[in-house]
């Protein structure tokens, strides 16, 4: 077994398959804020908070109707999402034409509400929720032991980040929405109904944020402020991938993933701190991003 | 007009003086973790015991009139210290009680000792408070991380557990129950084969519980808390760590992150805590009083709420004595000269370093079979008598010790 700067490699490859792992939620909710932020203009800030309703959703189905991990997987991001279709109806449409702050204002201050009511009725402590029957357990891959949830965790990220990109990026539908985005009245005149377009695509971008919800509910602590403490680094990430590429926050997000797994190594201390140690070195270097196009 | 204004407000200070003449008037703030991770420990649970305990005083003492103000310190020692700042100068607070986290608690220890208040920590753990950072002004009620450290880490060494690896949180609290439990495990013949430092309010520890497992020390030490904690079991159980022969000592788990964790992650769990909600039928009738101040049916108190409770209970009687709280440090000296005497911690003492004495208790999680009603989480292990639950007076290095 060699070293690699006085780490065993076993124990790397370790770490580097750990980064990828965490890479995957930070690759799933950025992307759901890449495909918002690319398609409405709007920075929603409401994304953590949504991606708590997810977890949330996922415990109360199983508390209060029995609905298991599997079906809440499905369940709780349509319940969500419609959620985020209301409040597109009533609240963000009306902004579109204003600048990008009110609507990041407008968002901000409805994830506060959200946390609150969350933490008035449940506590802060949190919720528990456990790995589905049929995902407990691991392998042991030689280098690392690998818990089985943790390798669906991967697959299922990975899965729903490409499928996001390659419908909106190579299908038809996908093509009307971008078009929707860079000229709405033209769009419209071809007799597609974009505002109804519009409001599914804010629903699928919460859904997105609901599934990460779900898919976190079994590894992470559920709890109301689950949301608040991650946004921000998935912010970064964004910002570091470019706003509304939807590549860039894919990539950014593994990789991401990756490079904050090898500061666990290296300088725990400074774990929470790399990923906007970056955010401003590619911001003096790269203004738009890593994949961003200059506006 | 203006002369007149004048008089007006002349008269109003005037009567407001001779009312304070003729009654005692005492002010005492809850200053907690009101939104964050420690909320359910501390926060409103801990206001709602403040209310009860002046309501229990001011059954029987009429002639002392006792005021509630509450505040987030946010978990930012800066905020703390400020809001503790104009408590002491504007609001004329005579006593600050919880504060969670130690880092905060820390900060404000000093303010009350430069403004002559007096305050009183039950939520932070920092056995520092006690120790090279002891004042005048500061009481240490509920517990501290020596005596999480001697219960745990003790019980834990002495069945087999010889070989430690930490998971530390990177601040005050996480520093001093890592120092604390890493004496004791030494002292017992055990030995500490490496640690990692974690930032506060961590996501992910799957990084770091391989950098444990590949230590292959037997014990795995959670020196942090809230969160933290559940974060560290519930992913150890999904890596395996426990089912590979490695066990965990959670340092600090409250009965919140038990119910948090659910007992099907905790169970076997080892633990030690002050105050136990079901431990006897004094606790369980106060619990259900609790329950109702609090707007809760569902949530079990925590030690802390029950330490602001019996804190605030010996305070009051103090100030009782003295019939003033103006002089922070006179109503200290009074506290640890009174012993006290309260239904929740029983008879006991405040020592001169400002340790409040009691018994604490090595708790062990449930197994989900053994549990028969929401809340019965722990059976009892072993009762640490008071004498030998915290560090002894001399050790401290408290300036306020004569040695």
């Amino acid at each position: 077994m060699f070293e690699i700067f006085g780490i065993p490699s076993q124990a790397l490859f370790g770490q580097l398959l750990i980064g990828l792992i965490n890479g995957s939620f930070y690759a799933l909710l950025s992307l759901g804020l890449a495909v918002i932020f690319g398609m409405l203009n709007i920075i929603n800030f409401t994304h953590g908070a949504q991606y708590m309703m997810g977890a949330f959703a996922a415990y109360l189905l199983l508390q209060h109707t029995g609905i298991g991990y599997w079906p809440a997987l499905i369940v709780a991001p349509i319940l969500v999402g419609i959620t985020g279709m209301i409040v597109e109806r009533t609240m963000l449409q009306w902004l579109y034409k204003l600048d990008h702050l009110y609507g990041l204002l407008l968002t901000f201050g409805l994830a506060l509400i959200i946390e609150g009511v969350a933490r008035n009725y449940y506590g802060s402590a949190g919720l528990p929720y456990t790995v589905p029957e049929s995902l407990q357990g691991g392998r042991n891959l030689g280098f690392m032991f690998l818990p089985n949830y943790r390798a669906w965790v991967v697959v299922a990220s990975l899965t729903i980040c490409l499928g996001t990109w390659f419908v909106i990026e190579r299908t038809r539908l996908g093509a009307n929405l971008r078009a929707a985005t860079e000229n709405p009245t033209l769009v419209r005149a071809f007799g597609i109904n974009v505002p109804r377009m519009i409001t599914l695509t804010y629903g699928f971008g919460v859904a997105l944020a609901a599934f990460a919800g779900v898919m976190a509910a079994p590894i992470y602590n559920v709890s109301p402020q689950m949301g608040a403490e991650l946004i921000i680094v998935v912010f970064a990430v964004v910002v570091i991938g470019g706003m509304g590429s939807i590549l860039g926050a894919i990539i950014t997000g593994f990789g991401l993933g990756v490079i904050e797994g090898l500061t666990k190594v290296f300088f725990p201390e400074a774990s929470n701190t790399v990923i906007f140690v970056i955010m401003a070195i590619v911001l003096l270097v790269r203004p738009a991003g890593l994949f961003g196009r200059r506006a | 007009m203006k002369r007149f204004l004048g008089t007006a407000a002349l008269a109003v200070v005037l009567a407001a003086g001779t009312a304070q003449a003729q009654q005692v008037t005492v002010k005492i703030g809850v200053l907690s973790d009101m939104s964050s991770l420690y909320a359910d420990i501390g926060g409103p649970g801990s206001v709602a015991s403040a209310k009860m305990a002046i309501a229990d005083f001011a059954a029987k003492n009429k002639d002392i009139k006792v005021e509630l103000v509450s505040g987030d310190h946010q978990n930012k020692p800066d905020i703390g210290s400020q809001i503790a700042n104009q408590w002491a100068d504007v609001d004329k607070v005579d006593l600050i009680i919880d504060t969670p986290n130690s880092g905060v608690a820390l900060a404000v220890s000093q303010v009350v000792a430069t403004k002559n208040k007096l305050f009183i920590v039950s939520g932070a753990a920092a056995s520092d408070l006690t120790g090279p950072k002891c004042n005048a002004n500061t009481i240490h009620w509920t517990y501290d991380t020596w005596m999480l450290a001697n219960g745990t880490g003790k019980a834990l060494v002495k069945t087999g557990g010889d070989s430690w690896f930490f998971l530390t949180a990177d601040y005050a609290f996480g520093h001093a129950l890592e120092r604390d439990t890493m004496a004791v495990v030494e002292k017992n013949g055990g030995k500490v084969l490496g640690k990692v430092r974690h930032p506060l309010n961590t996501n992910d520890f799957s990084s770091f519980l391989l950098q444990a497992q590949a230590s292959k020390a037997k014990v795995i030490g959670l020196a942090n808390a809230g969160g933290d904690t559940i974060n560290s079991i519930k992913q150890a159980a999904e890596f395996g760590i426990v089912k590979g022969g490695q066990s965990l000592a959670g340092l600090l788990v409250f009965s919140s992150d038990v119910n948090a964790l659910g007992l099907q992650t905790a169970q076997g769990l080892v633990l030690t805590e002050t105050w136990y909600w079901d431990a006897n039928d004094i606790n369980r009738a106060w619990t259900k009083r609790w329950q109702t101040e609090r707007g809760a049916a569902g949530k079990f108190p925590t030690m802390i709420h029950a330490g602001v409770y019996s804190g605030i209970t010996h305070y009051l009687k103090a100030v009782a004595a003295l019939k003033s709280a103006a002089d922070g440090k006179a109503v200290a000296a009074k506290m640890k000269e009174m012993p006290t005497d309260d239904p929740l911690f029983g008879k006991g003492t405040v020592r001169a370093d400002g340790r409040k004495i009691h018994d604490a208790y090595l708790f062990e999680v449930k197994k989900p079979a053994e549990s028969k009603y929401p809340g019965d989480f722990y059976k009892l292990r072993a009762t640490i008598p008071a004498a030998e639950a915290f560090r002894p007076l001399k050790e401290g290095n408290c300036p306020l010790v004569g040695s």
